[in-house]
Formats: structure tokens, C-alpha cells, sequence
């Protein structure tokens, strides 16, 4: 029987990372994937012929490019494009669209308020400075705080030694700003509603949290602190999709050797006197591998791919309420023309990046109010791209595709499990508003694929189709990911191990859940380090 | 032609010349970001410098080559003049075929480099970026049966590169463009006329897919606005000099005034190149009947260069430019310098041209890098790996037909 020297379950872009990167170093390493298709949720489908829908994950600013051009994915076809422009609407129907230009921006900002077009000065100084150093902190392990390891310790200080330097002052903002909501955070810095709730809604994607949940500002951070070469704050389409992405790993995981298996499901991680010794498969196969690699979720992982048993006390627990809370659906749309919005000019740079349904501060706080009520928003906050403006490879010429991200919608409805009535039912929430800011929309949609957080679990396996693998607030961040004591990518089988975004530094398509795992796993088996040290720190 | 200032303006004698293109380009220009080149306002950028870059790598953009100088050489003799001025064999060129040549002085340094487009049998287009009538004058010593016409101001040239710039030429009505091969010419007719005004060349600076497209003036604006009527589902946007220096850097492609001094242009002795240092030897035919600089050059290839032109991928991404190389880590010994640096978008690479020392090439290199964050100024010092092919080089650049997109 053929003996793997690990198997990693899961070939979403971070499982795949690892894969490259233990094969890189040698290792003969074998990833196991439940569907047909690679790539978990960064991935491209063609749902519509001739359309290629992005159809969970559509943009991408997390990337380490350090990995980008360590495991040459250019080479494996991925080219990541930066798109401009984003417009936000108000209920009221304003628009504010967002400028390429520093100074068209100012300008526009002043129109609205002179006050809040000076305050974006600051604000924008002091994200940067925060989100400098959780950036630094993208390609490391967290060390553990109640170790005596030379490591730890030698990494405690480095975190200390950071936190030091921003000063007293902005120290005790920082602190203060992880449990913070996105509302109080902003109300800082400004007065204008439809500035704020434009502010604020990365405070609460893929979260379910609102605007004014404390939290939900480190959450906005999170959305923010990517980059396009080394612009802070860009967002990218990967040429072709999100899949080109996760192929482009793929390629280079093959490169060096390694291999995946598709229509492979994993029924049970098996342990044996207390080692992960390989994995069961939905169809009854039993793979053997010296170590076995969850790119699952943590509550996936534990809860539903390992026997109670096996686990020492209390991890089953943890990872039972390990929050993964859905809150998101999506909407994918093909369309047979470019929507126009009410109240935006044709400016083609700005009239066709993305579209922020913000509504307002108020709007955006009511619509989770329905999911915590167990119901969609009627009146949801959608963020909108479409990307087929800017990459010519994803539907047919002058035609387009639109995604569309939905919040807030429930797992679990209050009136009973989620049907397809129900789903189309949901699905035309989000056109109905749409149509309302752009009159006649509904007559261009050529086709469209509906996804609840229950269709999101079903097919790509994220518990609660909960996009990050587990909320991002600080009591499930840094070393408390994804659980205290365990967030060295180290779970409490010996031999196993995590890789996916439930682990350090968390949700994104980023690559460096992945490529932190590989590291340690190298480590363990005293390989030489095959994962790049430099992520361009000094910017 | 009436040399005499138009005094209605009395600035107009230091305004700079507008290519027939300019009012579709102005309109576009958002940022007023213009500059010049031979006498020509020109975009530097229209709107960014990275969205025309990427416009390049992942749809298409257009490049106004207006300014770039154009001249047809014409006659029996206009053949042996060219084979006798530039260093490449031209009696191998074949009809409707472009190619790529440079030309030196006595001593085997660089006068320019440029385009020879075999037009006929007896007809010859040359272009290159700085005037050049006076040496081809000179050059046509001797050579009687030769009309030397200068058409800068004549041809009107936009440069459509990228991926989706077959499409947009088919969505334009040019029947078999997609057959058309690298370095290839084809006619089309344009404006309804049976004639075929456009020429369309597969050619380009950006080392992607593209074309240039070559017109009279007078049809420039009418073309202008057919091309961007087909190009508009294309993702189709005019960049400027700033995108152009990115693609070609990626591409390998020298630039005047970077990797090499125009040698009629250069006061200080052997500050200027040969095309051995530039790693141009390819362009170098020695089994051709005499040409200018042969003796030279000959001297040189056996002797070897001194500097040789070298691509480099660099640690980190701090572009390296205007750095310094070095043999050793401490920097103490000097072995050339950065001409071109960048990071680079598509590759995700720190890239860069450099002239390094021949003797030097087998050694580890190191560039002192100096960047400043903030107003302050840091420097670091980073390793360089020397790289054989262009950074960038999609097979869709040689494919014919090329792929949809």
C-alpha cells in the first residue's frame, strides 16, 4: 500500500499552497478534494455558456506576492489585474463614486463635506499604520504566549517590540480599535452618512456582525490592508477569474511533483494511538500518509472528519463553537449589456469597477437585523464587481457578468431549512434592488445562480458558507486562531495539521494560511524551509 | 512654407506640434500629464500609468507613434544604401516584411536603432525614434539612384498591443488579419474605398500581441473612431510613455536615453555603446558585404566587449534604479550599473536592464539600492540573478493566429 508523505485535505487556493510547498521541498504529497473541480471557492466555472462565473470569491488584494513570484505563478498563467473605480449608492439615491486620482477624490469628498475630505487625510494615515503591522504579521506563525521557547519568546518580542512602535498614544488606539465597531470607529473621523456607511461596510463582509458591532472595525482593517504591487488598499481580478488563481498553484504544485485527486471527499482523518495516519475516503478507500493536513475549516475539521474520540478533551468543544457564523450569499449574474445606474456619469473608468449598495448607516444595521431574526435583508447591503469590464476572458464581448455579494443572509432560516422557492425568492430580493437603482436590469440577465450561505456549505464545504473559515475578531485571531494553543498550524494529533484560512492570518485568498503551515511542517520533519522569509516587510 | 511666427499668438513658435491623433487623445488625457517627443506633445499618461500598462497585458491600448520618424527610401539603389548603413543583412528581407536593425558610426558605436519595412522591391520605410535625415543623407554617399523622403509629418501611426488587438482588427473589418505573422505586412482598405489606405504591420514595442497601424493624416481621426468603435467591448485605452517604458522593459527591449546614448550625441569618449554591449550581436552580420562600422565591430567581437547588457531579477521589490553593481555584498567592487529598474506588475519580479562589466558576469552580483520612505532615505543592498529570456513573453506574441484573447 502506497504510503504518501502527507495527504492535505482540500484543494482550495491554501490547501494547494501547502501542497506546492511540501512538494517543493521533496515531499511526495497527494491532495485530496471532494469536488469534480480544485480550487474551493477561489475558483471559475462556467455556469452559462461563455460566461465564467468567479462563483464564490471575485476579487483578491491579500496575495502574497512574495508566493506569487516564489512558486512562479505567472509562469502557471495567473496575471492579477487592479480595477478602479467603485461607485456607492444611498438610499436616497446620491452616488459617491471613488476616484483614481488623489485629487479628484479630495475634491469630490469636499462636495460632500469639507470636513470629511480633510478627516480622510488622517483616517487613511491611521489605517495605514495599523495596517502595516498586521502585514508584517501576514507570513509569520504567531508565537504562543505561554510558551518558554526560544522561538516564541524571540517572536513575543518582535510583536512587543512593533506594538512599541507606534508610539504610547497609538498604542492605546490600537487596542482600543480591535474591539471597536466599524460605526464608532468612523464617527471619529466623519459626519457624512453616506461616508461612513461607504467606510464601513468592509466592517462587515463576510462577518455577522453589523456596522455598529464592536469588532467589526478590525474586520474593515482586514479589507483594507491588501495590496496590488505595493498599492495599499487596491483590489485585483485574477485574469480569467478567481480559478486562476487556485490553478496557477495547482501548476506549480505539479511542477514540483505533486499530486490531487478530485471527486475524493474525505469521510474520516484516521488516528492511530494517537497519530493522524492517513485519511478514509467518502467512497471507502483508505489513503495512508505520515501526516495529514486540514485545509477544512477548524469546526469542519473536528466536528464532522474526526471520531470524538480520537481528540483530547475539550478540542471537540472548542471546535463546536468555534464561531463560523454564515452571513453572506452571492449572486452571479450574466448579463447582455453593461447595467448604467441612475446618478453615475458614463465615466468608463468609474462606471464599471464596482458598485457598493450601502444604502446608509441605518439601512445597512436593519438588513442584520433580518439575519439575526433568522431572515435575508429585504433591503440587503449588496457589494457588487463586474468584472467581465476589465478582463476580457470571462464573458462574451459586450456582454457581462456581474457578482454580486449579499448581506445579510442566514444559514439557518427562522421559518424552516432553505428550499429552491426560497433561494429563488432570495435571489430576487437582490435584483429587485438592483433594478431599483438601475432601471431595466432585469431585462438584461441572460442567466443567474443564486447562493445561500447553505448552498455555500454544501459545495464547497465552508461551515455556515462562512467566507473567512471562522470569524475574524480578536478572540479568534493571531495566536487564538483557530483555537489558544493551537495556532501554530500544530492541531493536537500528532502528525496533523491545519493549513486553511481558519488558521493564521485568516480569511482571503492570500495564500499564507498555506505557505505558514508548510513551514512548520518542514520544520517538524527537519527539511530545509522551502517558504519565502521576505513579504517586501519595509514598505 | 512659411517659416515666419503666427503673431496672433505670440507664444505660437513654442507651442509644441499636435499629431493628427491629438484630439481624441486630448479628450482622454484626464490628467493633463503631457510631454513631448520630437517636437510632438505627448501623453505621458492619460489616466494612470498602470491601468494603461495592464490595458497592454490584458486587453488592449493604443500608442500614438506619430512623432516617430518615418522616412521612405526609394530606388535601385535603396536597398544596397540600407545594407551598406545598418549592420543586418537587408537583401534577406523579404516583401512585406519588417525587420529590426541598428546602425553605427565608423567605430561600431550605436546611432540609433529602428524598423525597416521592405515596402517593394525598390521601396524601403525606415523608422526610428530621433531624427535621422542628416546621417541617411550622408550614408547616401555615392548611392545616385536613391530619393530619400522624409514622411514624419506625412504617416500618421498608432500601435494597438495587447491581447485582445486581433479581435478589435476583425471587429474593424480587416478580413484575414488573424493570419497576419509576426513581422508581417498587410493592406486593408479603410472608409469605404476600394483602395487600401491602412497598412497594418504585426509589430510593436510591448513584447506582447499587437500591431501597428499605419495611415495618411488626413483619414487619422476618422480611423481613430472606427478603431475605438471596435475596440470598445475590447477594453481598448491610449497610454502613453510611461506604460510603453514598463511593457518594453519587461519585454527586454532597449531605449534611447537609457540603455544606450545616441552616438552622434555624445560628447564624452566611448560613452556611448556598440551593439555588443547592448547583447545586440544578433543584429551583427558579418558574412554581408561591407558596412558602416564593420572594421570596428569586427575588432570588438574578437576582443569582446567591455560591458555587456544584461537582464536581472532583483531580491526583494524595490526597483534599482539608477543602482549601482557590485561583485561582493560590501560593495567594494564596482561592476556596472542599473540602466532601466521595476517592479513588474504582470511577473511580479524586481526586474532590471543593467551594463555590467564582461569580465565581471560569472561573479554573484549586488545592487545598492537606494529608496526613501517617508522623506527618509534608505539604501539596502540586494542580489541580482542574471536572466536569459525577456521577463515577459506570452505565446500568444508568436501565435498565429493568435488565441481570442
Amino acid at each position: 500500500m502506497k504510503k504518501y508523505d502527507a495527504i492535505i485535505v482540500g484543494a482550495g487556493h491554501n490547501g494547494l499552497t501547502n501542497a506546492a510547498y511540501l512538494a517543493k521541498a521533496g515531499l511526495d504529497v497527494l491532495v485530496v478534494e471532494k469536488n469534480e473541480y480544485i480550487g474551493g471557492a477561489a475558483v471559475t466555472r462556467e455556469m452559462h455558456d461563455g460566461w465564467f462565473y468567479s462563483s464564490c470569491s471575485y476579487v483578491c488584494s491579500m496575495m502574497r506576492q512574495t508566493i506569487h513570484r516564489d512558486l512562479n505563478l505567472t509562469k502557471h498563467g495567473l496575471v492579477l489585474v487592479p480595477y478602479l473605480g467603485t461607485v456607492v449608492f444611498a438610499d436616497n439615491g446620491d452616488t459617491m463614486a471613488s476616484y483614481h486620482s488623489e485629487e479628484a477624490e479630495y475634491n469630490q469628498l469636499r462636495r460632500r463635506s469639507p470636513h470629511d475630505a480633510d478627516a480622510m487625510f488622517r483616517f487613511q494615515t491611521d489605517l495605514g499604520r495599523y495596517a502595516q503591522l498586521i502585514r508584517k504579521t501576514l507570513l509569520r506563525t504567531p508565537p504562543n504566549p505561554t510558551s518558554f521557547k526560544p522561538r516564541d519568546i524571540r517572536e513575543l518580542l518582535w510583536l512587543a517590540k512593533e506594538f512599541w512602535s507606534l508610539g504610547e498614544k497609538e498604542l492605546y488606539e490600537y487596542i482600543r480599535f480591535f474591539t471597536m465597531s466599524a460605526a464608532d470607529f468612523l464617527d471619529d473621523y466623519f459626519e457624512d452618512d453616506l461616508i461612513k456607511a461607504a467606510m464601513a461596510s468592509p466592517g462587515v463582509i463576510g462577518t455577522a456582525l453589523g456596522v455598529y458591532s464592536p469588532g467589526s472595525a478590525y474586520i474593515l482593517l482586514h479589507h483594507v490592508m491588501g495590496d496590488v504591487d505595493g498599492n495599499v488598499g487596491a483590489w485585483g481580478l485574477a485574469r480569467g477569474g478567481m480559478g486562476a488563481i487556485s490553478n496557477a498553484i495547482a501548476g506549480a504544485l505539479q511542477e514540483h511533483g505533486g499530486e490531487i485527486r478530485t471527486n475524493a471527499g474525505v469521510d474520516k482523518i484516521v488516528v492511530k494511538n494517537g497519530k493522524a495516519t492517513g485519511v478514509v475516503l467518502d467512497n471507502g478507500d483508505e489513503l495512508h500518509s505520515n501526516i495529514v493536513v486540514s485545509n477544512m475549516d477548524a469546526k469542519r475539521t473536528f466536528t464532522q472528519c474526526m471520531d470524538k474520540n480520537d481528540l483530547p478533551a475539550g478540542i471537540y468543544e472548542k471546535a463546536k463553537n468555534f464561531k463560523i457564523r454564515g452571513s453572506s450569499g452571492k449572486v452571479n449574474i450574466a448579463l447582455s449589456g453593461l447595467p448604467k445606474f441612475n446618478n453615475v456619469a458614463d465615466n468608463r473608468y468609474i462606471n464599471r469597477g464596482g458598485q457598493g449598495f450601502v444604502g446608509s448607516m441605518e439601512t445597512m444595521e436593519r438588513a442584520y437585523d433580518c439575519w439575526k431574526h433568522g431572515r435575508w435583508s429585504e433591503d440587503p447591503f449588496i457589494e457588487s464587481v463586474i468584472p467581465s469590464a476589465w478582463d476580457p476572458t470571462v464573458a462574451p464581448p459586450g456582454q457581462h457578468w456581474m457578482s454580486n455579494f449579499v448581506q445579510y443572509c442566514p444559514p439557518q432560516l427562522a421559518d424552516g431549512p432553505w428550499t429552491s422557492e426560497k433561494r429563488d425568492a432570495f435571489g430576487q430580493t437582490v435584483v429587485n434592488k438592483l433594478e431599483r437603482y438601475s432601471p431595466g436590469f432585469k431585462d438584461l440577465i441572460v442567466h443567474m445562480e443564486v447562493r445561500t450561505p447553505h448552498d455555500i456549505e454544501a459545495e464547497i464545504g465552508l461551515t455556515e458558507g462562512n467566507i473567512f473559515q471562522g470569524e475574524l475578531t480578536i478572540d479568534q485571531l493571531l495566536f487564538n486562531r483557530p483555537f489558544p494553543g493551537y495556532a501554530q498550524y500544530r492541531m493536537p494529533i500528532k502528525n496533523m495539521y491545519m493549513c486553511g484560512s481558519s488558521t493564521h492570518p485568516g480569511g482571503g485568498v492570500s495564500s499564507a494560511c498555506g505557505a505558514n503551515a508548510a513551514r512548520e511542517i518542514l520544520m517538524d520533519l527537519k527539511r530545509p524551509n522551502t517558504v519565502p522569509e521576505d513579504d517586501f516587510y519595509d514598505e | 512654407m512659411n517659416s515666419m511666427p503666427d503673431v496672433t499668438d505670440p507664444f505660437a513658435g513654442e507651442r509644441l506640434k499636435e499629431s493628427p491623433f491629438h484630439p481624441r487623445q486630448a479628450a482622454l488625457n484626464l490628467r493633463d500629464a503631457w510631454s513631448s517627443w520630437n517636437g510632438y506633445k505627448f501623453a505621458d499618461y492619460y489616466y494612470d500609468e498602470e491601468y494603461e500598462y495592464f490595458c497592454i497585458r490584458n486587453s488592449c491600448a493604443t500608442y500614438d507613434i506619430c512623432p516617430m520618424q518615418k522616412y521612405i527610401l526609394s530606388g535601385p539603389d535603396a536597398e544596397a544604401m540600407l545594407n551598406r548603413m545598418v549592420t543586418r543583412d537587408i537583401t534577406k528581407l523579404k516583401e512585406n516584411r519588417v525587420t529590426y536593425v541598428c546602425w553605427c558610426t565608423d567605430e561600431g558605436r550605436l546611432i540609433d536603432d529602428g524598423t525597416i519595412f521592405k515596402l517593394g522591391a525598390d521601396r524601403f520605410l525606415l523608422t526610428c525614434g530621433s531624427p535621422s535625415l542628416a546621417w541617411l543623407r550622408k550614408s547616401a554617399f555615392g548611392f545616385n539612384q536613391l530619393h530619400i523622403t522624409d514622411m514624419s509629418d506625412d504617416i500618421a501611426a498608432l500601435s494597438l498591443q495587447g491581447p485582445t488587438s486581433c479581435e478589435v482588427l476583425k471587429k474593424m473589418g480587416l478580413q484575414g488579419i488573424e493570419n497576419l505573422k509576426p513581422f508581417c505586412i498587410s493592406h486593408f482598405p479603410f472608409a469605404g474605398s476600394e483602395d487600401t489606405p491602412l497598412m497594418v504591420s504585426r509589430t510593436g514595442f510591448t513584447g506582447d500581441l499587437g500591431y501597428e497601424l499605419w495611415i495618411s493624416p488626413d483619414l487619422a481621426l476618422e480611423f481613430w473612431d472606427a478603431l475605438y468603435r471596435a475596440g470598445e467591448n475590447y477594453g481598448i485605452q491610449p497610454y502613453g510613455e510611461s506604460a510603453t517604458n514598463m511593457a518594453r522593459l519587461e519585454a527586454g527591449f532597449i531605449m534611447p536615453g537609457m540603455e544606450f546614448n545616441e552616438a552622434l550625441k555624445t560628447i564624452h569618449f566611448q560613452y556611448d555603446q556598440t551593439p555588443f554591449e547592448l547583447s545586440l550581436d544578433w543584429l551583427v552580420d558579418f558574412k554581408k558585404p561591407h558596412f558602416n562600422g564593420r572594421n570596428a565591430l569586427l575588432k570588438e567581437r574578437d576582443q569582446g566587449a567591455e560591458y555587456t547588457l544584461v537582464k536581472l531579477d532583483i531580491e526583494g521589490n524595490k526597483p534599482a534604479e539608477e543602482s549601482f553593481l557590485y561583485a561582493d555584498e560590501d560593495c567594494s567592487k564596482e561592476i556596472g550599473y542599473v540602466t532601466s529598474a521595476m517592479w513588474s506588475p504582470v511577473v511580479k519580479a524586481n526586474i532590471a536592464l543593467a551594463m555590467v562589466k564582461t569580465s565581471a558576469l560569472k561573479s554573484t552580483i549586488w545592487a545598492e539600492i537606494y529608496y526613501s520612505k517617508e522623506l527618509r532615505h534608505h539604501s539596502k543592498v540586494a542580489k541580482c540573478t542574471l536572466q536569459k529570456k525577456p521577463f515577459w513573453a506570452p505565446e500568444r506574441a508568436r501565435a498565429t493566429p493568435p488565441a481570442a484573447f
